[in-house]
Parts: structure tokens; sequence; C-alpha cells
């Protein structure tokens, strides 16, 4: 068991019951207070990563830790660790904000009077404190996601998890987003982002990895990837990378 | 997670299933009550003035406990039947299935909102009776125990029927074409005693009539079935029905790719 880690994937396989290979053997090793990027095309696999470390889908095969609990055999401690923003809206949305946030809080074992209290800081940090009372469907695209990061955070995750948090998200709040993740990583919260958007990567991840058609393609400090490539942009290298793994 | 904790969460689960069915009290709190009165006009009032007494009391008082038996069997599935799929639907299961709370934690909190939603029901459906009859108590335990276990067996089969179903007709058909032959045919408007030899065989592999005459012996202090053999099978079928859930939960099936 290695606490350094915040997760130790190796060998990770998933293949769905209509026959598609969505992962094809990962391996990752992601370090406490490390801000990791996941970069890859759509259908490459991201998704589908991140459900098995959150146990929203079933694996087929490898392993996977988190903060050295294994999700098959501790998989209540695993949970704990991890504060999950999914790619979809999955939220009620005929509930009200801060019923969403203790409710969550509540499946953690935090009682609504504390979940409160912590909501509070939280909400208000996301700009959805006014918002408390009103019901989730009222609310804008952005402040719905924004509802999903605090959801995700109530009970203090070490490890924050957000599947394309950004996605059709305007650029005023895609940059208030980053600075938010930006500050959560320096306060000690482990984070790991799915994204498309080589310039979220690149802004804001220390390490990334490239995921293609279920298979790891590179993964190393945002820094090395770039300077190796001879500082070309990211997205060239990107897609250079990605047209190579295709064709072999 | 610590005991505490557990208790938290299980608490949560019910809160939040409490919320959801008062919110939506016209669907959930009110049609019980319309057709069991309409029942207790036709049959109790109406027709049951020409009926002739079952084991020396008037038809209505013989109807009362079934109809209130299907209130409660029909409320509790239904709420765990759609509150469960629903939440699948919306995919608003995943902030259970991402939370540390233990399968048997989230089996028990839906079968709670079940029980709930079928006891109140219940109590509102008996409450109406008196409009139209008076209440004989003959054993209070038997009633209570009859009806709560009831009500834990068909929130367990409600969960059953929304972890399999994969759409709205999935929670549907099985009440539809299960669930409510079953109940009507289970011993809530006669006598099983009274019907032909073969009839009275069929009848007796329907479990709902174990249940119905459980909870009428609760208050006229007759029944078509033995009483231990009624408990037997109530505890046997919510023991095997638990362990199912369970192990569904575990396996995530229809949960989980
Ligand atoms: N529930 C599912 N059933 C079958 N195939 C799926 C399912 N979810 C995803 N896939 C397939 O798995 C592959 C990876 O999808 P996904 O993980 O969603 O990729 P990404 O998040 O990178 O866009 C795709 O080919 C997709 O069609
Ligand atoms: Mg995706």
């Amino acid at each position: 068991m290695n606490t350094h880690l915040a997760l130790t994937i190796t060998g990770l396989r998933k293949t769905y019951d209509t026959g598609t290979s969505a992962l094809k053997g990962v391996s990752l090793s992601i370090a406490e207070g490390d801000f990791f990027a996941l970069l890859g095309p759509n259908g490459a696999g991201k998704t589908t990563l991140i459900s098995i470390l959150t146990c929203l889908t079933n694996k087929t095969s490898g392993t996977v830790e988190v903060f050295g609990a294994s999700i098959d055999t501790e998989p209540e401690r695993a949970k704990t660790y991890i504060g999950l923003v999914p790619q979809e809206f999955n939220f009620n949305i005929f509930e009200k904000v801060i019923d969403i946030i203790t409710t969550q809080a509540g499946y953690y074992g935090i009682t609504r009077s504390s979940a409160l209290q912590d909501a509070e800081p939280i909400l208000k940090e996301l700009g959805l404190w006014e918002k408390r009372n009103d019901k989730a469907m009222s609310l804008s695209g952005g402040m719905k996601r924004r509802l999903m990061i605090a959801r995700a955070l109530i009970h203090h995750p070490r490890l924050l998890i957000l599947d394309e948090p950004t996605a059709g998200v305007d650029v005023e709040l895609r940059r208030s987003m980053w600075e938010f993740l930006k500050k959560m990583n320096e306060t000690g919260t482990t984070i790991i982002l799915t994204t498309h958007y080589l310039e979220e990567a690149e802004q804001l991840c220390r390490n990334v990895a490239i995921i293609n058609q279920g298979a790891i393609v590179v993964n190393e400090p945002t820094a090395a990837l770039l300077h190796r490539h001879g500082d070309k942009k990211l997205e060239d290298i990107f897609l250079t990378l990605l047209q190579r793994s295709s064709t072999t | 997670m610590n005991p505490r904790r557990i208790t938290v969460a299980y608490y949560t689960l019910v809160r939040k299933e409490w919320v959801r069915m008062t919110r939506i009290w016209s669907q959930t709190f009110l049609p019980s009550i319309v057709t069991t009165t309409l029942y207790y006009m036709i049959f109790g009032a109406f027709i049951g003035s020409q009926i002739a007494p079952i084991h020396g009391f008037s038809y209505i008082q013989f109807i009362v406990p079934g109809l209130v038996m299907m209130a409660v069997i029909t409320n509790s599935y239904s709420n765990v039947v759609s509150g469960f799929f629903g939440m699948k639907f919306q995919h608003n299961l995943e902030e259970i299935m991402v939370s540390p709370t233990p399968n048997w934690v989230v089996v028990l909190g839906f079968v709670s909102g079940g029980v709930v939603r079928g006891v109140v029901v219940g109590i509102l459906v008996l409450l109406t009776s008196l409009f139209f009859t008076h209440l004989t108590v003959y054993s209070f335990f038997v009633l209570i125990s009859a009806a709560i276990l009831t009500s834990i067996l068909f929130s367990l089969a409600g969960l059953l029927n929304g972890i399999f179903a994969k759409g709205f007709d999935g929670i549907s058909i099985v009440p539809t074409f299960v669930l409510t032959p079953l109940t009507y045919l289970g011993g809530v408007f006669y006598s099983i005693d009274r019907l032909p030899p073969i009839w009275r065989a069929i009848s007796l592999g329907n479990p709902i009539i174990y249940m119905v005459n459980a909870f009428r012996y609760g208050f006229l202090g007759i029944s078509d079935t033995p009483l231990v053999l009624s408990f037997g099978i109530l505890i046997g079928l919510t023991v095997v029905l638990f362990m199912l859930c369970l192990y569904l939960f575990q396996k995530g099936i229809g949960m989980r790719n």
C-alpha cells in the first residue's frame, strides 16, 4: 500500500455487454496532490475509466486503489476519498439546490445540520448561495455544473474527479472554474479531470495522460511533453500522437 | 462506515422518500382512499346488505381488513418501484452509488420508504372505513405485525421490479398482470372456505391469501389459513427477497454496466 499515491490503476480492462472494448489494459499512477489531466477524443474511454473508479460501472479485469483502498475489497473506504463531478447532470431537477447537497452529504453519513454549515462557504464560493432554495431545474447550464461541483465537495474528498467539467461552458465561467480548481488543488486536493480542451490541460495540469481507443498513449508531466516536442502547441502534439496510435 | 454514519445515511434515504411522497401526495396518498371508499360503498353498503354474514360477521366487516391490506400492498409496492426506477432513470441513483452507504442500508432505506407509505395509507383507509362500519380489534399484535411484514415484503418486491425494469413499461407490467390479479383473488372479497375444493386448492398457492387472512384475524379473530403458516410464509418470503435484493445490489445487476 502506497499512501503517497492518490490513485493506482493496473491492467484495467472493460468490455461492455455490447462487445465494445472501451478500456484495453490501462495502467496509471497519480500522486497525492497532483493536478492530472486525462485527455482524449470522444469515445476514447474517459468516462468509462472514471465510472469504474467511482464504482458506477463494473470492470472486466484489473485493479484500482484509491489512497491504498482497493475498490474490490474496501469499496466504502475508497468511495469516501472521492468526489465525483459526472459528465452528465444526474441530480433530481425537482429538488432544491440545498437539498441536493445535504442529501448527498447524508449518504456520506454527514448530518443535515452540519452539511448545512459546510455548504455555505462552498455555495458562496461557487456563486450558488443566492440560489440555494431554488429548484435545480431553474438553474442555468453553468450553474447546474457548479451545483455538481458543490455536491462533490460536501464531504471534503481528498480526490476530486471531474469528467469534462467545462464542456459547453462559456469562456468566462470556464476561467472562473479554472481558478476555483487551482485553489482547491493548492489547498491539497488531488484533482483529475478529463477534457478534450487542450488549453485546459496546458493551463491547469501538472501531469497529463492521453487516452485513445481505450489505451494510454502518453503519460508524463505536461511540461516534459511540451518540451519533448520542441515546444509545439499541445494541440499539434495531441493530433500527431492520436494519428500515430490509431494507425498502429 | 461507523454505526452513527450508517444511521445518518439511513435517515437520509427515508427522509428523501418521505419528502418525495408528500410532495406528490395527490398521487401517493389519495388514490387508495378514493378507490377504497368506492369499495366500501358498493360492496359494503349497497351489495353487502344482500350478502349473508361470513363466519358471523357482516360483509362490510369482513372486507375492510382485506381492503386495507390491498392498500398496504399496492402502496408499498408502487412507492418503491416508482421511487427506485425514477432514480435509476434520471441517473440520480448514482448519488447513492458513489457514496459509501452500504448496500444493505440502501435496500433498507428504500424498503422503509415503502413501509411508511403503505402504513400511512393503510391507516387512512382504515379510518375511512369508520364511516361505513365499526371497528373490532381481536389481536392488535397480530394485525400490526401482519401489516408491517406484508408492507416490507411488497416493498422488497417493488424494489426487485425496479431493479429489473429497463423502461416505464417494465414498471407497469408486473403490477398490472401479476400483482393486481393476485390481490383481487387474494381472499379480500370472499372466504376461500366457501369456494369449490379445486378453487380453494388453487387459491392456497396465492401468497396474498395468507397475508389477508392473518391481517383479518387481527381484527375479527377468524382466518381461512392457519396463523402460524401465514406468518411462516410472510417471514420466509421476506428473508428470501431481502437476500435476493442484496445480492443484486452487490453485483450491480440492473444498476451498473
Ligand atoms: N453503457 C455503454 N454500453 C456500451 N458501450 C458503451 C457504454 N458506454 C460507453 N460505451 C462505449 O465505450 C467507448 C468509450 O466511451 P466513453 O467512456 O464514454 O468515452 P469518452 O468519455 O472518452 O468519450 C465508446 O466506444 C462508447 O460507445
Ligand atoms: Mg465521456
